[in-house]
């Protein structure tokens, strides 16, 4: 009886969805697309293996994925993905992309260095990229990368400085905080930057804002104890014990779980603001836009795009690219609904220290 | 799984039956994930506004997507022997840490902690493999020894607070899971751990001398030494005195008390020797050669999901080692053919999680398949997993 309804439900779903007359002649591929001017299609095959964080990290994997399908769209040229879900899968997954005939390889994480290089190594006529990672020799900072391989880097302790001034200036509790996922350099440099930012509005102001969640000396800090960049609820407790502190605003350096932050900020009525980081989290995270003051971003998008672009030029080469504020590969975004809220005064000093950091005169540790 | 052993019915009641409802979850997995590929794509779906008036449109479509990402899954699995030698890689460490979950069942304790056994076996051998340099061949036992102890105690733990305190093996086993990744997490923070002058959490490779030889391909001596522990643990369970005890206590733990078994030291042995198998698969991960020829270095998510992975395979082999073997083996090839349909059909990794997920889904619900399939009917009032768990 059942089966009867279902299958009727089913028949007459068909009947009445499937009288339309097929077009005549198939419409051209594409839609939206904007291909960039004098781009004519190609066979290049650009190819993208995550790590096992999956290409809906919202973070480093998702960015860069972004530069892959950018490319596929202005380049108009022909793409591959694949998602490992072990570090298992890294070698396995490249190998697959060669196999495929990749023109280009990108692959994302510093946990597929090892075998990226190998693969790199191997395969002299492949060209590959790999975000969050460089081969460098550690006594004499060379680069040991063969002729196909580049490294992408980020500088994200430079914007990071930007948004600590940016924060010290909003902050009117005189107290503004930070926490990292996890104790790794991608964190840290953020932490650490926004420490540095706080310092130098502190001197230039003689103010004493105080930094809640890093420690400049021991280059430690607070941190979501389960270590996980998806945990949500801790990263909203973490969130809830600095506010407790007096901080009002917090900068989380935690992927996912970051939106913890931006709850805590969201339910205080306006007190407490939140700075994102890694993407403008006024467009990626359009839900909590009303607490987020600015964000602290890594165009990992426009560095694979390069990447790829120059592999189809015949521009490719192994010189690692690190993001900088000066090559814009790392930006303070802007401060959308909060423009109104920092001062005139303190855009014209962000200014003046943007040009500082990119010209070199201020330096920034990671 | 401890079935009613019934001197009566034929050899198809016994096992024949169980065996093709597992072939029939396979087949209707398929057949679902087909459907799943059809709906999921709106180039296809769209292609049904035509179904009468051009129906070779939306059932080209249909076809070509299926027939393609179906295809790309065969040959991925067992396409090619250096396909074959990648399933048989991907299986070793299921295999190893299903027959652990499945040694549990068998005692009637559900064992969900293999994922940090295998997390602490892995720290361990790729400590040894990295940071004390010694000959080959005893740098490779010594390592995998190391990941067998480590799996052991994480889960002789479990058993003795079972059996000394009553503390629940399942709330215990996760808790331990949790404090296994914590260890890792943090391990990979000292200096002990790092490699030269990197803060990266990753760890150095692990030395050649401690990899396990590859054969061909991506086939390795870790496969062998899984196959090896499902003959042991099969000799265990069936022919030796312990093993007799395990089942008794599966069965039923009062009656094996009143019989003169320690209810309690059965446990214990139990999950150590469940803890050791799933350090096995710890140490596969560890110390497998990798493709490209380069190790996999020590980093969170380095054994994935082996542990829960290796319940389902457990269910699917239903507990006897033989069925692990056969399960891990197709878990495998779903495994290596879902990263070959990735990249050769544009299929998501997803979708082969979806096939593994809907396979075990009707092997758990064998009224299901028997509701489609009336003559797989099986006998009313079985338990997937054995005793009291």
């Amino acid at each position: 009886m059942k089966k009867t309804l279902i299958g009727s439900g089913l028949a007459l779903a068909l009947v009445l969805g499937g009288c339309a007359q097929p077009p005549s002649a198939s419409p051209s591929a594409g839609g939206s697309n904007t291909p960039a001017p004098g781009a004519t299609p190609s066979d290049f095959l650009a190819c993208m293996v995550s790590d096992n964080g999956g290409f809906d990290d919202k973070s480093f994997n998702e960015t860069s994925h972004k530069g892959l399908t950018d490319a596929k769209t202005q380049l108009l040229i022909k793409t591959k993905e694949v998602q490992s879900t072990t570090n298992a899968d890294y070698a396995p997954n490249v190998q697959n992309m060669i196999d495929a005939k990749c023109d280009v390889i990108v692959t994302v994480g510093f946990k597929i260095a090892d075998v990226t290089l190998a693969a790199a190594k191997k395969n002299p006529d492949t060209k590959f990229a790999i975000v969050d990672a460089a081969y460098t020799d550690p006594k004499t900072g060379k680069n040991t990368a063969p002729a196909n391989l580049k490294g992408l880097l980020f500088n994200s302790a430079e914007p990071s400085y930007l948004a600590g001034y940016a924060a010290a200036s909003l902050s009117q509790s005189g107290k503004v905080g930070t926490f990292g996922g996890a104790k790794i350099p991608s964190v840290t440099s953020f932490m650490s930057g926004y420490a540095q930012g706080v310092e130098k509005y502190n001197q230039d102001k003689g103010k004493n804002v105080q930094v809640v969640g890093w420690n400049t000396k021991s280059k430690d800090g607070t941190f979501i104890p389960s270590g996980n960049f998806d945990d949500v609820a801790g990263g909203k407790n973490v969130s809830t014990q600095l506010v407790n502190q007096g901080v009002d605003v917090i900068m989380p350096v935690a992927g996912p779980a970051g939106e913890g932050a931006l709850q805590v900020a969201q339910g205080s009525g306006g007190k407490v603001a939140a700075v994102w980081v890694d993407t403008d989290g006024y467009v990626s995270q359009p839900k909590y836009k009303a607490a987020i003051a600015t964000s602290v971003g890594k165009a990992m998008d426009v560095a694979v795009f390069d990447a790829i672009k120059a592999a189809k030029d015949d521009q490719f080469t192994n010189e690692p690219y690190t993001g900088t504020i000066a090559n814009k590969g790392v930006y303070l975004a802007p401060f959308h609904d909060y423009d109104a809220k920092v001062s005139a005064e303190t855009k014209s000093e962000l200014d003046k220290l943007q040009a500082d950091i990119a010209s070199g005169a201020i330096k920034v540790e990671a | 799984m401890p079935e009613p052993q019934t001197t009566r019915g034929s050899f198809w009641e016994r096992h024949g039956r169980s065996w093709a409802v597992t072939a029939m979850s396979i087949v209707l997995a398929l057949l679902v994930g087909a459907i799943v590929m059809i709906v999921s794509d709106p180039e296809v779906v769209t292609q049904y506004a035509y179904l009468f008036t051009a129906p070779q449109l939306p059932l080209g479509a249909s076809w070509a997507k299926v027939s393609s990402a179906y295809s790309a899954l065969f040959f991925g699995a067992v396409g090619s022997p250096y396909a074959l030698a990648m399933t048989t890689a991907q299986a070793a460490p299921l295999i190893c840490a299903g027959l652990g979950v499945g040694l549990g069942f068998r005692a009637g304790l559900f064992n969900i902690g293999a994922q940090g056994q295998a997390v602490i076996a892995a720290i361990l051998a790729a400590w040894v493999g990295f940071a004390l340099p010694m000959p080959p061949v005893l740098h490779l036992v010594v390592a995998v020894l190391a990941g067998l102890v480590g799996g052991a105690v994480w889960g002789g733990i479990v058993g003795f607070l079972k059996a000394r305190t009553g503390a629940h093996e399942v709330i215990v086993t996760i808790m331990m899971n949790y404090i296994a990744t914590g260890i890792l997490a943090w391990l990979l923070t000292t200096d002990a751990f790092l490699r030269p002058g990197s803060r990266d959490p990753i760890s150095p490779p692990v030395e050649p001398t401690a990899i396990f030889p590859a054969f061909y391909g991506q086939f390795h001596l870790g496969f062998v030494v899984a196959l090896l522990a499902a003959a042991l643990t099969w000799w265990l369970i069936e022919r030796s005195t312990i093993g007799f005890a395990i089942r008794a206590v599966g069965a039923n733990p009062r009656a094996a008390a009143t019989a003169g078994m320690s209810v309690g030291r059965i446990t214990i042995v139990t999950m150590v020797l469940s803890g050791l198998l799933a350090g096995l698969a710890g140490t596969q991960f560890a110390l497998g050669p990798g493709g490209q020829g380069v190790p996999t270095p020590l980093s969170a998510g380095l054994v994935g999901t082996v542990g829960f992975d290796a319940i389902t395979v457990a269910l699917l082999g239903r507990s006897s080692p033989i069925g692990i073997v056969f399960a891990g083996l197709l878990f495998g090839g779903l495994h290596s053919g879902g990263l070959a349909m990735q990249s050769m059909a544009g299929t998501p990794v997803t979708m082969a999680m979806l096939l593994q997920a809907l396979i075990v889904l009707f092997v758990a619900a064998p009224g299901l398949v028997s509701a489609i399939t009336p003559y797989l009917r099986a006998p009313k009032n079985k338990s997937l997993v054995g005793g009291q768990a």
